[in-house]
């Protein structure tokens, strides 16, 4: 084995790999281009949060990574997204399938609406294990009675022929959590998983899903727009912006020196603990209509130090220090400059 | 045969709220902003110009409007149609002949000119339909926007009766009270089938008020002040009344094909009153032999009910913003 | 679960007594004399009128004449006509017709009716969806009598693959043509109905759960979308018999199937107005039975309204 690093010296591929992820949607006519070119990687039991207003195409491009966007009118056009090194886009759909909720899973932000309101969440459990794995009807509602359990839902044997409008909003979101993980799998997304839930149970929810993540080892991708929501569990940030990446780097990295004028506005923009007393400015103006993208930048019309370039040349995404990239045709001197 | 649309829950039963289409996040949400921001405001206003618009495009809408203006003109003045009256120049000697120069349609049973019979009945046909679902309707936009709006007492009454007369299918319906009452005319005929055809609007009615009636700008309108008529008038009747509108159009049509099957039955119109019904009715035990007799009234029937429908379709569709 | 059945069933009660009031009002408390006009302008002896008068109590007060006719009805009692023959001894043989010819309908709209809405809906404004939304509009627009008069004249006379009227060569062939005449309007709300319902629910949160679950397309389709879709037409079912009463009349009428239908309908020709009123009344009932029934089934396959 030893050996064989040697001869071989690149390193094994990451565990998810987005590269230039672009999706269009067709709509009434006209073309709305969701994600321009989407591009990040994820590795083994590292977390990673992709930040960004609504409509910045964060989800989009989860559901294109997933493969369950609605084609049409949604089309990927062109990137590339590979699940250690195998490449997802291209795939047979027969193929692609048999990763979904096996290797690849997704949790959805609202679990009254994502979970069937006329099947028992028992049922809706065991299809994981009836389907991927063929299990025969005993043998899947024991392990939809463990799931349960490991999600902590009280008296799970009980519960499994209930309906899901029976449970709380909390204890929907843990079965939604327990049928994405069921599989044990490699990659977990989670579009916004606790936005449709009280504070105190936002909380209870990261908790469990952090935990579940180090036991299985998972690499998980969490959405949100939530900067409070990352602070605690992100390793890495990526911050979209009218479907690209606006800047990503590690958590306290980002924090500390934001390189891109957009995450210095979303910093300012909510209260924090360590500046208290420091006041709260909102970005102006919003974000950019995806059907009529400006030219250039497409955070120029709203960013306070704009320059003629910025309306011309649309930035690439060029590095500011080692795992920190901006695009930003000033990234260097934002990076620089001590945050306010 | 039905004024009943498929969608309204079983009686007795409030409308459920089914799941939803879920556009609240992801792909449609992306797509609903755009449409959002490409459409310009969403508004009340926007919504019938939007509507208009997307109307205006279609060969749909300008095709059924093209048949029921040519049939409204033919009841409003059959005199342009055809010099005829309905029983001149009846030959008995002629009677069944197929459609030839003289005689476009050909004649009835007793030799009249069948055209200008088609023709007359156009108008009875017609009135029904309307005058059914206008009085239906306004039965309808005002109890339902009283008894969504207030609630309570007034609501159950409303409700219950609407129960009561939606046990009643409408052809079972009709014919048991127009066998009560042999000798009755157009508007004795509107009156029973008004009785029997108001139930599905205001139900649908009642729903969008509800729906509308605890939004954030009938609050506002409530906070500053503005009276319950106003309110009404102002606020709520303009957003809720769209659903209806469409159900209204579509009710046209089938009211015309309920009347007509009344009158096939024979306790519809009764001779020597004129309509399509009753010339089908006619036709009935002949037809084998002069099919001329079913052909001509029923396609002047269904060309007019398909009018109705496709334009209560179209509406539907206009009127949906989901759907765009 | 319980709850529910025993409030649906209290809210049947006042319906069920309202709108057997409301047929009784119209047709024997209006004023003019209520015998006299439903023989029409046929003439009736006047021993016979008395007769009749006496029968349906008209000289009691409207409540107590409407209790009397009930207690009638609950008996199996639906009154006599103009010779004095029980209206229940004529339509007596004629129920199994009927309901034949109901249930033929009932399983055509049902199985074709969500087959082409099915194949509609997955199919949304493509050439499939346009022409199911094409063909049920015209069905819906040409009267039933219309369909029917054609439907024998083609299949029955003109081409001879169905028998033409008659009962003679019993179910199911004799039943299958005036069947899909009558299940064809019905069929057409079926399929429309659920193409929309489908087509709005595979844009639900949950089949996009169940996509991203990895299950194939026959699943999410069948065993997810599908089974929600299909509580609307369920709920239809109820509110269609109703027109397919309606339509038997017309139907057995013109196929002269021996079944109700065709015992009102020549009554109606035959200006013999207590045997229509009987007949249709009993049709009115057993409608407002298999509504509390598709209600109650309602509660069943939709478990959040069992619940509430």
């Amino acid at each position: 084995m030893l050996t064989d690093v040697k001869d071989d010296p690149a390193p094994p591929p990451p565990l998810l790999r987005v590269d230039d992820l672009h999706v269009r949607f067709r709509v009434r006519g006209r073309d709305v281009h969701a994600v321009n070119g989407l591009s990040y990687t994820l590795d083994e039991g590292e977390t990673l949060a992709i930040l960004g207003e609504s409509g910045s195409g964060k989800s989009v491009a989860a559901q294109a990574v997933m493969g369950i966007l609605d084609v049409p009118p949604a089309r990927v056009e062109r990137g590339s997204v590979r699940l250690r090194g195998e490449e997802l886009l291209g795939l047979p759909e027969r193929r692609r399938r048999a990763y979904r909720g096996d290797r690849i899973s997704m949790i959805f932000q609202d679990a009254l609406t994502a979970l069937n309101p006329v099947l028992t969440v028992g049922d809706q459990l065991r299809e994981m294990y009836r389907v991927h794995r063929g299990l025969g009807r005993r043998e899947a509602r024991d392990r939809a009675v463990e799931l349960m359990e490991r999600v902590r839902i009280p008296s799970a044997a009980k519960r499994l022929g209930d309906y899901p409008h029976q449970f709380s909003g909390g204890m929907r979101q843990r079965i939604m959590i327990a049928m994405a993980l069921a599989l044990e799998p490699d990659v977990l997304i989670a579009d916004e998983p606790t936005t449709a839930l009280d504070v105190t149970v936002q909380a209870q929810i990261m908790r469990l899903l952090a935990g579940l993540q180090d036991e299985l080892r998972m690499g998980m991708v969490l959405i949100t727009h939530d900067l409070g929501v990352v602070a605690g569990v992100a390793d890495r940030i990526v911050v979209m912006y009218a479907g690209t990446v606006a800047e990503q780097a590690p958590a306290r990295e980002l924090y500390a020196r934001p390189a891109h004028p957009y995450t210095r506005g979303l910093l300012a923009s909510v209260p924090r603990l360590d500046r208290r007393g420091a006041p709260l400015v909102p970005i102006k103006g919003t974000p950019p209509n995806p059907a009529v993208l400006p030219p250039g930048c497409p955070f120029q019309p709203r960013c306070p130090r704009a320059e003629a370039v910025c309306a011309a040349e649309k930035p690439p995404l060029t590095a500011v220090a080692p795992g920190h990239d901006a695009a930003c045709h000033f990234a260097e001197e934002v990076h620089r400059a001590r945050p306010e | 045969m039905t004024i009943k649309e498929p969608d309204a829950g079983p009686p007795g039963a409030e409308p459920e709220p089914g799941p939803g289409p879920g556009d609240a996040t992801g792909a449609a949400g992306t797509s609903a902003a755009a449409v959002a921001a490409a459409g310009g405001e969403i508004g009340r206003a926007s919504l019938w110009h939007d509507a208009w618009r997307d109307l205006r495009r279609r060969w749909v809408f300008w095709g059924s409007a093209a048949i029921l203006a040519v049939v409204a003109v033919m009841a409003a003045l059959p005199r342009l149609f055809t010099a005829k009256d309905v029983n001149q120049g009846c030959d008995p000697n002629a009677a069944k002949l197929g459609p030839s120069g003289d005689h476009w349609f050909g004649t009835d049973l007793a030799g009249c000119d069948y055209y200008a019979h088609v023709v007359h009945g156009a108008r009875p046909t017609l009135l029904i339909g309307v005058a059914v679902t206008l009085f239906a309707l306004a039965i309808a936009l005002v109890f339902g926007l009283l008894a969504g709006y207030y609630g309570g007492l007034l609501d159950a009454l409303i409700a219950r009766l609407t129960d009561v007369f939606f046990g009643l299918p409408f052809v079972l319906g009709a014919t048991v009270i127009l066998v009560a009452f042999p000798s009755h005319g157009v508007w004795a005929m509107t009156l029973v089938l008004v009785l029997l055809g108001w139930t599905t609007m205001i139900r649908i009615m009642r729903g969008q008020v509800i729906a509308v009636r605890d939004a954030d700008y009938v609050q506002a309108a409530r906070l500053l002040g503005a009276s319950d008529g106003r309110i009404m008038a102002r606020h709520i009747l303009p957003n809720a009344i769209a659903p209806v509108i469409v159900v209204a159009t579509l009710n046209v049509g089938n009211v015309i094909v309920g009347e007509a099957t009344l009158d096939f039955l024979g306790v519809g119109l009764q001779y020597p009153e004129v309509s399509w019904g009753l010339q089908l009715n006619q036709a009935k035990d002949s037809f084998i032999d002069h099919p001329h007799l079913l052909v001509f009234p029923a396609v002047f029937l269904s060309a007019t009910v398909l009018s109705f429908l496709m334009l209560g379709d179209a509406a539907r569709d206009a009127l949906d913003p989901k759907l765009r | 679960m319980w709850r529910y059945v025993l409030r649906r069933l209290l809210q049947a009660v006042p319906v069920f007594i309202g709108t057997t009031l409301l047929i009784y009002v119209m047709v024997f408390a209006l004023p003019g004399d209520p015998i006299q006009a439903l023989a029409g302008d046929k003439p009736v002896p006047d021993n016979v009128l008395q007769t009749l008068r006496d029968r349906y109590n008209l000289n009691d007060p409207l409540l107590v004449q409407y209790a009397k006719y009930m207690w009638g009805l609950a008996q199996g009692d639906l009154g006599e006509n103009y010779t004095g023959q029980s209206v229940s001894e004529m339509l007596s043989g004629r129920w199994s017709v009927t309901a034949q010819l109901a249930v033929t309908a009932w399983i055509f709209e049902l199985a074709i009716g969500i087959a082409l809405g099915t194949w509609a809906g997955l199919r949304r404004g493509r050439l499939a969806d346009t022409l199911v939304l094409g063909g049920t509009t015209l069905v819906i627009a040409v009267p039933v009598f219309v369909l029917g008069y054609t439907a024998q004249l083609l299949f029955g006379l003109h081409w001879r693959i169905f028998p033409t009227a008659g009962t003679d060569e019993g179910w199911p062939m004799s039943y299958l043509l005036p069947g899909i005449v009558l299940g064809s309007l019905g069929l057409s709300y079926v399929a429309r109905l659920t193409r929309t319902s489908l087509s709005e629910n595979l844009r639900a949160d949950y089949v996009r759960t169940a996509n991203a679950k990895g299950l194939s397309r026959a699943r999410v389709v069948g065993r997810h979308a599908l089974r929600n879709s299909l509580i609307p037409v369920v709920t239809y079912l109820g509110v269609d018999f109703g027109n397919l009463m309606g339509g038997a009349v017309v139907t057995e009428g013109i196929f002269n199937l021996p079944g109700i239908g065709q015992q009102v309908f020549q009554s109606i020709q035959l200006k013999e107005g207590p045997v229509v009123v009987g007949a249709v009344t009993v049709l009115v009932l057993i409608f407002l039975l298999v509504n509390l029934v598709v209600d109650l089934l309602y509660g069943v396959l939709d478990p959040r309204i069992r619940y509430e």
